[in-house]
């Protein structure tokens, strides 16, 4: 089982929900990994989402591309990585008008940052369904030196562009795509607690 | 905390003003120009936004909004459009019967419940008769701006379309008017089809205008919280009710004619509110303990709190049976 | 001018006093011998004469060093200043109702000329005198926040207005209690305030939110929030948390009185007229806990209020670990005294400390 429950904490941390087929102009469909499973799911409870869909779908090693292909989408790319397929979001966004239905699922990191583009285009974060699927890891933004460090999964984390120790906050940035992390030692330097994973 | 605490006045606070013009438009809608009585300037507002107009009619005091339909940017008058209904409850008689210019009103300052999105990459208005108003102060505040926007406009009749003329002259390719009597009618699916993402739509006029816009723009797939709505409710009638009013140590009758709200105020019991008509949420008030039935009309509060039966908006709603308020 | 400016530092040799006046008028928050939380909202229609209540926006001795400050911040994070580009129309908004306030509350002070859209502005403290279009941001030279919010004490957060709903679109956060403007904009009105602990619980937010939706144009309100601040430094910022925090640690029963300030805000909150936005002003106001002292009521309250506070506060306000130095100082001025209601000082007829 992909889907991860997670604890319920503060009001600016993103409540994830399950996909589910809405009226709409056009489809698209952004997802990586285990997300595959969540499109699987939610074109199986509507037979004609897919004729409308375009789905972006970055594997990061798991192995879905030919089940997703199957579901016979009018579109259908299979990215690198999320920063290859970013112009092509954009461009989709671009171009696309009002009742365009936008489905995210997958990691936080990935959900985050393609919610963001669409809201760039226009369309409000409320009517952006998102499901989180796969990893928990989570995408940090270092508050002392701006530098996004992603698939943290530790608390603390070692911030991968200035180096600071940093505290995973449940705080989140829907403009940055991030959570926040803060400077764990900055009263007592040096004495950082061992690392934990993340929800253990 | 500090030492002399100030309380807000009800209503917020009043602009004296003097009636400076009286324009008959059509047969149902007449145009009130108002200056200050001080001769100083209007605070600007945004558009959309309405004031709450207040009426001597001789002992009663009638407080009415009317949307601000004046330019935003002209702060040496405001203006307001009021079409006469005959069979309302008296306001916009009082206002094409009794006042003339040079009257002396009070007018509260702007409050705005229907602002546009400045986010957004156009914007659609779609209004049913006198539901245009609004979008005059928009449209001005707009064509500032350089901003981007189109108007549909369903109008009874030729001789009933309020504004037409001056809207068609000034932004012929923007505005698009249709008249029931020719069998006309706003395109409204064809017209959401295609317009580009981070289009809002606002729609002001009747209720059942209102529930289509939101209905067509939601099956095809439009975020509702691009879909932007005005309805000002106004009291309905309904049967005689008896309130106690707990902190006052009132006890106090409403009226069929008269909303709940009045009846406090007639008590001379101050009570908070601004827009009179069900949307602002001012005038909240805790009941303290209720015989009978709700007849909740606001737009406030949710359905679970209308279900709870611990609050009500006097403003809009009625009860059937006694109550007693925290007021 | 009626006012002596000081010139003083908020960094690196903390030269920041008070003057007896400033701390006179020093806007203690607290009004009885405990805090908690509570929406605590007042009209923000002028108030008695000489406190910072008085005007729209205070302007006091710390006026120019605090600009000074400010640019200093802004030299070095540019960020500390952002509009999401809906927001420029509330930024003129902004400009317009600190240009027409100040020049009317200070005349001696500044000057504003309006020609319709022709205007002069005058800010002889800070030598400014520019000519501009209003409504056109090629005449300034920053955007209309920006410049105005360069000349004026406290920060700015410039609110939108959608959905019955406040949203952190703008502002300019130089002064903050450890909050990130660029990490927070965007934001709406629970988000924002997400990481304060009990408030959500008690629905403060809930009712918080329900009055700033409702506040009108012409009808201003404000209310205090209060902080701990060691050394009178203004920009407490996270992004800076690795480079002051350390600060905290430098306290000792010797220095306390002198390092150990209250920082008090006062917000405010007006209506803006075009745009419909809200704009939330946070004034920040620094007072020593040993010039605190020199009131009686005020030093026997906040020794009450500081052992008294709750845990999750004393946390989340960053001082658990100074608490214990900070009630050892504290205790000497509290005799056990009653102290009467209210925040005034009210020295003249307070009981002085029994020894």
């Amino acid at each position: 089982m992909s889907k991860f429950q997670f604890p319920e904490s503060i009001k600016s941390r993103p409540v994830y929900g399950t996909l589910e087929p809405r009226p709409g102009k056009a489809h698209l469909f952004v997802a990586d990994a285990e997300g595959a499973e969540a499109i699987i799911e939610v074109a199986a409870r509507d037979a004609g989402l897919m004729a409308k869909a375009h789905i972006i779908y970055i594997p990061k090693g798991a192995d879905f591309a030919d089940k997703l292909h199957a579901l016979n989408p009018a579109q259908f790319y299979e990215g690198p990585t999320y920063a290859a397929s970013v112009q092509r979001l954009r461009h989709v966004l671009e171009n696309a008008h009002q009742g365009l239905q936008v489905y995210l699922t997958g990691t936080e990191g990935l959900m985050g940052q393609a919610q963001n583009e669409a809201m760039q285009a226009g369309i409000p974060h409320t009517a952006i369904q998102t499901e989180h699927r796969g990893s928990v890891a989570r995408r940090m933004q270092c508050v002392h030196c701006k530098g996004i460090t992603e698939d943290v999964m530790t608390d603390p984390f070692v911030c991968s562009h200035c180096g600071l120790n940093l505290f995973v906050r449940d705080h989140y940035s829907r403009r940055l795509a991030a959570y926040q992390g803060v400077c764990i030692d900055a009263e007592d330097p040096g004495n950082v607690p061992e690392p934990v994973e993340l929800y253990k | 905390m500090s030492a002399a605490p100030q309380k807000a006045k009800p209503g917020g606070q009043q602009i004296p003003v003097v009636v400076s013009a009286v324009v008959p438009l059509n047969d149902l809608v007449t145009r009130f120009e108002f200056q200050r009585r001080d001769g100083g300037l209007f605070p600007p507002f945004s558009g959309g936004a309405h004031t709450v107009v207040e009426m001597k009619d001789g002992d009663l005091t009638r407080l009415n909004p009317y949307s601000l339909m004046s330019d935003p940017a002209d702060s040496s008058t405001y203006a307001i459009s009021v079409r006469r209904e005959d069979d309302g409850r008296g306001g916009s008689l009082f206002m094409h019967r009794n006042v003339t210019q040079g009257d002396e009103m009070m007018i509260s300052y702007p409050v705005n419940l229907f602002s546009l999105d400045l986010r957004a990459k156009k914007h659609m208005f779609f209004a049913g008769g006198i539901g245009i108003t609004p979008f005059m102060a928009m449209i001005a505040q707009l064509e500032q701006s350089n901003g981007n926007w189109e108007l549909h406009y369903a109008c009874r009749t030729e001789s009933l379309g309020t504004y037409v003329d001056v809207l068609s002259y000034k932004y012929p390719n923007k505005v698009h008017v249709y008249y029931d009597d020719q069998k006309q009618a706003i395109p409204l699916e064809d017209l959401l089809d295609g317009q580009p993402l981070g289009t809002n739509a606002y729609v002001c006029g009747p209720k059942g205008m209102i529930d289509w816009v939101h209905a067509t723009a939601q099956a095809a797939g439009w975020p509702d919280a691009q879909v932007h709505s005005e309805e000002f409710l106004k009291p309905e009638p309904g049967k005689e009710f008896e309130v106690r009013l707990c902190k006052s140590d009132k006890t106090i009758t409403v009226g069929e004619n008269e909303s709940l709200l009045e009846a406090i105020e007639r008590a001379g019991v101050e009570a908070p509110f601004l827009c009179r008509g069900g949307a602002c949420g001012q005038c909240e008030t805790d009941v303290v303990k209720a015989d009978g039935e709700f007849v909740h009309r606001d737009h406030w509060l949710d359905d679970e709190q209308h279900a709870s039966g611990e609050k009500i908006m006097p403003c809009v709603s009625r009860f059937l049976g006694t109550l007693e308020l925290d007021r | 001018m009626t006012i002596q400016f000081n010139d003083e530092t908020f960094r690196d040799d903390y030269s920041f006093r008070n003057s007896d006046w400033a701390i006179k008028r020093f806007p203690f928050p607290f009004h009885e011998d405990s805090y908690m939380y509570a929406v605590n909202m007042e009209q923000h229609r002028g108030g008695p004469e000489g406190s910072v209540y008085e005007k729209r926006f205070d302007v006091d001795e710390h006026y120019v060093s605090e600009m000074r400050d400010r640019a200093m911040v802004l030299a070095d994070d540019p960020l500390r200043c952002q509009s999401l580009p809906h927001m420029t129309l509330a930024g003129w908004d902004l400009l317009e109702l600190i240009m027409v306030s100040k020049s009317e509350d200070y005349p001696d002070l500044f000057e504003l000329h309006r020609d319709g859209n022709q205007w002069r502005w005058i800010n002889k403290p800070l030598g400014i005198d520019d000519s501009f279009t209003f409504l056109d941001e090629t005449t300034l030279p920053y955007g209309p926040m920006e410049y105005i919010t360069r000349q004026t004490q406290g920060d700015f957060c410039v609110l939108d207005q959608r959905d019955d709903m406040l949203w952190m679109d703008a502002g300019m956060v130089t002064t903050q209690a450890d909050w990130s403007l660029d990490f927070d904009i965007g934001m709406n009105f629970f988000e924002w305030h997400a990481p304060v602990p009990l408030a959500h619980e008690k629905g403060i937010f809930v009712r918080a939110l329900k009055f700033l939706l409702n506040i009108q144009q012409g009808a201003p309100a404000r209310r205090l929030n209060w902080t701990m601040t060691v050394n009178p430094l203004l920009d407490t910022s996270p992004e800076n948390y690795h480079k002051w925090g350390i600060q905290k640690t430098t306290l000792t029963p010797e220095n306390i009185g002198s390092k150990q300030h209250l920082r008090v805000e006062l917000q405010t909150f007006f209506r803006l007229p075009r745009s419909n936005a809200l704009v939330f002003p946070i004034r920040c106001y620094l007072c020593s806990f040993q010039d605190l002292m020199t009131m009686p009521k005020w030093g026997r309250r906040l020794h009450r209020v500081v052992r008294d506070l709750p845990e999750e506060l004393a946390t989340y306000k960053g001082f658990i670990d100074n608490r214990p130095m900070m009630l050892d100082y504290l205790s000497q001025f509290d005799d056990g005294q009653p102290t009467s209601p209210g925040v005034w000082p009210d020295f003249e007829t307070e009981p002085p400390l029994k020894t």
